[in-house]
Parts: C-alpha cells; sequence; structure tokens
C-alpha cells in the first residue's frame, strides 16, 4: 500500500523530521486561502500515486496568486498518467542549495532492510543506481537490533555529505528507520532532502509504502488506505471481494487458483497467440459463492471476450467449484461470454459430474483449455 | 532416498487445533505421515484426531521426540510460532501461513542463519516425499514415488507440473514448496544442493516466477554446483512492473529486476532449457531420464 505524499510527508512530520508548511485543497479557491496562509511563493502538487510527476506537469511553483489560480486550474482534474488529480498540496517553496536522497528498503536477496544516502538527490533514483552505483551508499541493517546510530553515521560519511550537514542528516536517516520499523514500511524515502541556504535539512517529498501484510496491526495506516485507494474500479471490486487481481489490457479473461497457476494461464493465453484480460486468483479452498463472484467479477470487464477457468485442486474442491460454475451461468438466459472449464486435482470427478457441461466447453488439459479460449476470443473479433 | 522428511520424519504440527490445522492433520495422517503431535498454547492435554496436544513445541519434541514441524498459525502469531520451533533444534520447520509481514520474516530469518534448521515457506504448500510421508497441503494422490526432484515458488504451479510428469509415468523423490513471499527461509539453492547430493534424484525440475533475484543466483549455483540436470520454468512473462501478481514476492521492480526474461536468460546461460509450458518442462525432464 503506497501513501500519498501528504499523508507520508504527516508520518514524518508527527516523527520530527523537518517538513516544508503545507495544506491540502481540492478546489482552487481551497489552493488560494492555502498559500494565502503559508505565504509565497509555493508549489502546487498533485497528490497521485505515480512517479515523474513533476516531469508530466503534475507540480507548479507560484509566485503569486495569479500564477496559483492558473497552475491548481491546470493541475486539478487533469489526467495524470492514468489517475484522475482531485487533490493538491499546497506547500511553501523551499530555497535551497543542495538536493540529497534518504531512503530504506528491503533488499530481497541479503534478506536485510537496508539504508541509502547519495548527494545525488532530486533525480529518478532507480536511474542513479543504474548509472552510478557508487553515488549511492548503503548501510544492511540487522533486523534484530535495529539501526544503530554508528550505522547512520557512516552511510552519511560514505555517501560524501558535507561534514557540516552529517549529524542533521544522519538524525533524519535514523528517525526514518524508526518509521520504516515502527509502520512496517517496505519503502521510506526522501527525494529530494534539501538544503537550505543557511544550511538545514527539510524533507521537499515522502515516499512511504507500507506491508499489506502487515496493515492488521497498522490500523491508523489501513484508515489512510481508503483514501490511497482511486485507480481502476474493477481492482476496487476485486478488493472487495478479497480476490487477487490485477486487470490487464487483452481480451481473455482468466480465473484460476494460486497465484503460480493463475501467472502460467496468464503466459500460456500469449504463448497461444492471445491477450490476458486480467490475473484473478481465487485463492485455496474457494467454495462455490466466491467461484460464482469470480465470474461476475471477469464477465463485468468490457474488454473480455472469453474466459478460461483453470482450477488445479489442492486444498480447493472441484465440486465446489463445479457448483459455482453452475450457480453462476445459471441465472443468465444466454452466457454473456464464452468460458472453457478444465478441472484437475482434488475432486475434480465429482466436479466434471456436477458441472452443467451445456453451460460450458470442458478442456481435460491446461494447454487445450487455454488453446480453445483463444480461438473463442479471436472469432468475437472477426 | 529422498531429501529433508521421509518414514522417519517425526512431525509436531503448531495450530492442530485451529481450522486448517485440524483438516489437513487428518489428511496428513491418512497419508501415512507421522504425526506425532501438536503444539497450542493453553490446549496441552487435549487430543486430535488421537494426536496428543501440548502447550509448547518444546515440550511436544521433549515428550515425543518430533523431528519436524508444520506450522499453521495465523500470521500474527506465525513469526513468534517460527521462532519457538527454530529453539528447538528441529530438522525442519515448514511454515504454510500466508501473509506474515515481512519484517517479521526478516527477524526469523536472522535467527535461522544461527541454526542448522532447514526453514520452508512461509506461504509455501509444504513438501512431500511420495509414498513416504508429505508435510503441508498438497494433494497426496497426485505424487507417484520416482527419480525427479521437484522445487517450487507456487503451489499450484507444482500440481501442475507434477501431472504433466504423471501423464509419461515420471515420479518423484521429494517435491518441495519453498514458497511466494520476498523472504523465504530455504531457497533454490538449498534446494539444488539437496537433490545434488540426492543419489536417487537423477533430474530435477524448478519452477520460479517473476521478482526479486533468487532464480538468478540458482543459475549461478547450477553452473557451479550442480551435475544432475535440471529443467526450469518461469511464470509471469506477462506481469506488467509494480503490480503484486497474487504472491506477495511476485512483482516486477520498477527498475526492470524481477522479470521472466532476466530469470529465463540466466537459466539458458547456465545449461538449464526453460519450457514455454509445463508440458515442456515434462519433455525436457523426460530426456533426461
Amino acid at each position: 500500500m503506497k501513501l500519498h505524499e501528504y499523508q507520508a510527508k504527516q508520518v514524518f512530520a508527527d516523527a520530527g523530521i523537518p517538513t516544508p508548511d503545507s495544506q491540502l485543497a481540492s478546489d482552487v479557491d481551497g489552493v488560494l486561502t492555502a498559500a494565502d496562509e503559508i505565504g509565497y511563493p509555493v508549489a502546487i502538487k498533485a497528490q497521485v500515486q505515480v512517479g515523474g510527476r513533476g516531469k508530466a506537469g503534475g507540480i507548479k511553483l507560484a509566485a503569486d496568486a495569479d500564477e496559483a489560480r492558473e497552475a491548481a486550474d491546470e493541475i486539478l482534474g487533469m489526467d495524470l498518467k492514468g489517475y484522475h488529480v482531485e487533490q493538491v498540496l499546497v506547500e511553501q517553496a523551499v530555497d535551497f542549495t543542495d538536493e540529497l536522497y534518504v531512503g530504506i528498503t528491503l533488499d530481497r536477496g541479503a534478506g536485510k532492510p537496508v539504508a541509502m544516502v547519495s548527494t545525488k538527490g532530486g533525480v529518478d533514483i532507480e536511474a542513479v543506481a543504474e548509472e552510478t552505483p557508487e553515488a549511492i551508499a548503503q548501510e544492511h541493517i540487522d533486523p534484530s537490533f535495529g539501526m544503530h546510530p554508528y550505522q547512520a553515521r557512516k552511510a552519511v560519511y560514505d555517501a560524501g555529505v558535507d561534514k557540516a550537514l552529517a549529524r542533521d542528516v544522519s538524525s533524519v536517516l535514523s528517525t526514518l528507520y524508526d518509521l520504516w520499523e515502527r509502520k512496517d514500511g517496505s519503502d521510506a524515502e526522501i527525494n529530494p532532502l534539501m538544503v537550505t541556504g543557511d544550511g538545514e535539512v527539510i524533507a521537499a517529498d515522502a515516499v512511504m509504502n507500507i506491508d499489506e501484510d502487515a496493515l492488521f496491526r497498522q490500523p491508523e495506516l489501513a484508515e489512510m488506505e481508503e483514501d490511497a485507494a482511486g485507480g481502476d474500479e474493477l481492482e476496487a471490486k476485486a478488493s472487495e471481494y478479497g480476490f487477487d487481481y490485477v486487470r490487464l489490457e487483452g481480451n481473455v479473461g482468466i480465473i484460476g487458483n494460486g497465484a503460480g497457476l493463475v501467472m502460467t494461464t496468464l503466459d500460456l493465453v500469449d504463448h497461444y497467440g492471445g491477450s490476458p484480460a486480467n490475473f484473478l486468483d481465487v485463492g485455496g479452498g474457494a467454495k462455490a459463492a466466491r467461484i460464482a463472484n469470480a465470474l461476475d467479477m471477469v464477465f463485468a470487464d468490457e474488454n473480455v471476450d472469453s474466459v478460461v477457468f483453470n482450477i488445479f485442486g489442492g486444498i480447493t474442491r472441484g465440486d465446489e467449484v463445479a457448483k459455482g460454475i453452475n450457480e453462476a451461468l445459471g441465472q443468465f438466459d444466454e452466457i454473456p461470454k464464452p468460458v472453457v472449464v478444465r478441472l484437475a486435482g482434488t475432486n475434480w470427478e465429482e466436479g466434471m459430474e456436477i458441472l452443467n457441461e451445456d453451460l460450458v466447453t470442458v478442456e481435460a488439459t491446461l494447454e487445450d483449455a487455454v488453446k480453445r479460449a483463444v480461438e473463442y476470443a479471436s472469432e468475437v473479433n472477426q | 532416498m529422498s531429501v529433508l522428511v521421509d518414514d522417519d520424519t517425526r512431525v509436531v504440527v503448531q495450530g492442530i487445533t485451529g481450522g486448517e490445522g485440524k483438516f489437513h492433520t487428518e489428511q496428513m495422517l491418512a497419508y501415512g505421515t507421522n504425526v506425532v503431535a501438536g503444539a497450542v498454547p493453553g490446549k496441552g492435554g487435549q487430543e486430535v484426531n488421537g494426536v496428543p496436544v501440548y502447550d509448547t513445541v518444546a515440550e511436544a519434541v521433549e515428550a515425543e521426540d518430533a523431528t519436524a514441524s508444520v506450522v499453521f498459525v495465523p500470521p500474527a502469531f506465525a513469526g513468534d510460532a517460527m521462532f519457538e520451533a527454530l529453539d528447538t533444534d528441529l530438522d525442519l520447520v515448514v511454515a504454510i501461513t500466508e501473509g506474515v509481514p515481512t519484517q517479521d520474516m526478516a527477524r526469523v530469518n536472522k535467527r535461522l542463519s544461527e541454526t542448522d534448521t532447514y526453514l520452508l515457506g512461509p506461504n509455501c504448500p509444504g513438501l512431500i516425499t511420495p509414498g513416504e510421508a508429505k508435510l503441508g497441503i498438497l494433494p497426496g494422490n497426485i505424487f507417484t514415488s520416482g527419480e525427479v526432484g521437484l522445487v517450487s515458488r507456487s503451489g499450484t504451479l507444482t500440481y501442475q507440473v507434477v501431472d504433466n510428469l504423471t501423464q509419461r509415468g515420471i515420479g518423484q523423490t521429494t517435491a518441495i514448496g519453498i514458497g511466494g513471499d520476498p523472504i523465504i527461509g530455504t531457497t533454490f539453492i538449498d534446494a539444488l544442493e539437496l537433490f545434488e547430493n540426492d543419489p536417487d534424484t537423477k533430474a530435477i525440475a524448478m519452477c520460479g516466477e517473476i521478482g526479486g533475484e533468487d532464480e538468478e543466483e540458482a543459475a549461478a549455483y547450477i553452473d557451479e554446483h550442480v551435475d544432475t540436470p535440471v529443467a526450469g520454468f518461469i511464470a509471469g512473462r506477462t506481469a506488467p512492473p509494480g503490480k503484486r501478481m497474487g504472491h506477495a514476492g511476485a512483482i516486477v521492480s520498477g527498475s526492470g529486476t524481477g522479470t521472466a526474461e532476466s530469470k529465463i536468460d540466466a537459466l539458458n546461460d547456465a545449461g538449464v532449457p526453460v519450457g514455454d509450458t509445463p508440458e515442456e518442462v515434462a519433455d525436457h525432464i523426460e530426456s533426461f531420464l
């Protein structure tokens, strides 16, 4: 789960990391009021979950009310890389001499968190990592002890941060690690951490991503998730049903059990010349009602021309799957989109007995099921 | 021969009184697994399917000589359950639980590095030595005893590949699910090492997926240390960057690491053929035997 910039900044500010004065606004008047209170110049920043907002026109500076009005007009309501901008953060513009980068993330390979510091802040840090990896100082942290103060200092020295700033930057880095740990972060990042003419540091941006599996013990952050949502309507519906769902751009709808097998089904659709419309994992042990919900979901995607339903039962039972399919399809006078079913594993024979074969096409193997669904989808498009 | 589990493995089930724990204990017993104890705080003295329950794993190990544990404990408590198991020096801990917070696993992993225990998972289906023992939730009836070692990040994909092998009459020494989370205990490399040292394993099937760099590291390891022929499969070729594809670990990061392409290239460079379909994986395995 990704927090919006304004949410992450609030979390950082509450922990004592210096941040510029800012206010959230959702209309032009709100922007002007906020800017008056904060004092010009201000930055007006779109609150959407995409990188590269500045380049895409989602961040503008305003020196006075006229400029602020113009910027607010442009940004509010704009479409930024597929996201509709409904809110902006109005923020005191910082007069800076330098831009640093500090971040904490998980190094999967090492199985440990890693703290990173660079003097090349203010740009795409992944590009820096690619082109000049030596410009990012890294310090791995033993998660059972947390970050020792010396480690924060070491990362800051290794990055070549000006000695006069070392104390303040390591303090920000230590706080950032504490937050990452306390809030179950997957990433916590400040880019840029601006250095002002007076030699102060201030977080001009804020990134905080939270481990979704830990939201049960982060109730305050879980509440923010409501606001942080947005994006695809079907994906929102899927999360209501509790499905792992990702929408893609093709026309073959895919339902299956188990992440690896569903991914494989997508890949096979592609392999046999089709194009997957979605990833939908019903999870383990799905009962009939859940199976019916999954079909409803995929039918709701207007791009879908055919559906492949591939279940290899371990803890999921073939008879429950068949019941769910009958239930979902039985309610239609005419089946909206052809459905190909392949059942294997636990209770597949019982499932085949129950399954109403007037409603679906049955195939015995994964490969044949995918081929058939691809064929149906291409017929529709002729 | 087999790896990690066999007829002699004595199992304690953590969370044996919960719905999942109870059901799968029954299934494991029916398969012939020696489930000798359960461990659930506050439930010591009870019995589940004739299996005695103890309050702690230590008591269960002490009283019943357990050598392995299977964890069916809800995510919020699974990290603690793994620490408890690791503190009793078991040979093997199998964590089935899905949804364990990543930072809990980072801490468990640190503790694991101080022990000689193998930890499978979390978020894994477990493992099976056909005809001898299964620990976890795999459907026993699809496996047959044979010469192929199988290691996979995904449960149902394992079943699919096993099914393709079974169609050709090819069985398994042991099939191991290592789990779909970003931080797991036993890795591909650990499993490859075990199979390489098992004289009965004549071929290895390795099923990876997008996310992380474990498959790339495994490829380098195969190149250096594995003589047993290996065939691979990588799920997630069509996954868009930045999206979590069901498994918490299955995500292609924005910077392009963790892609299917990078993994397939690494495996091919190590001389490992990678099937475009599970059927092709079975073709390769058949050609090795």
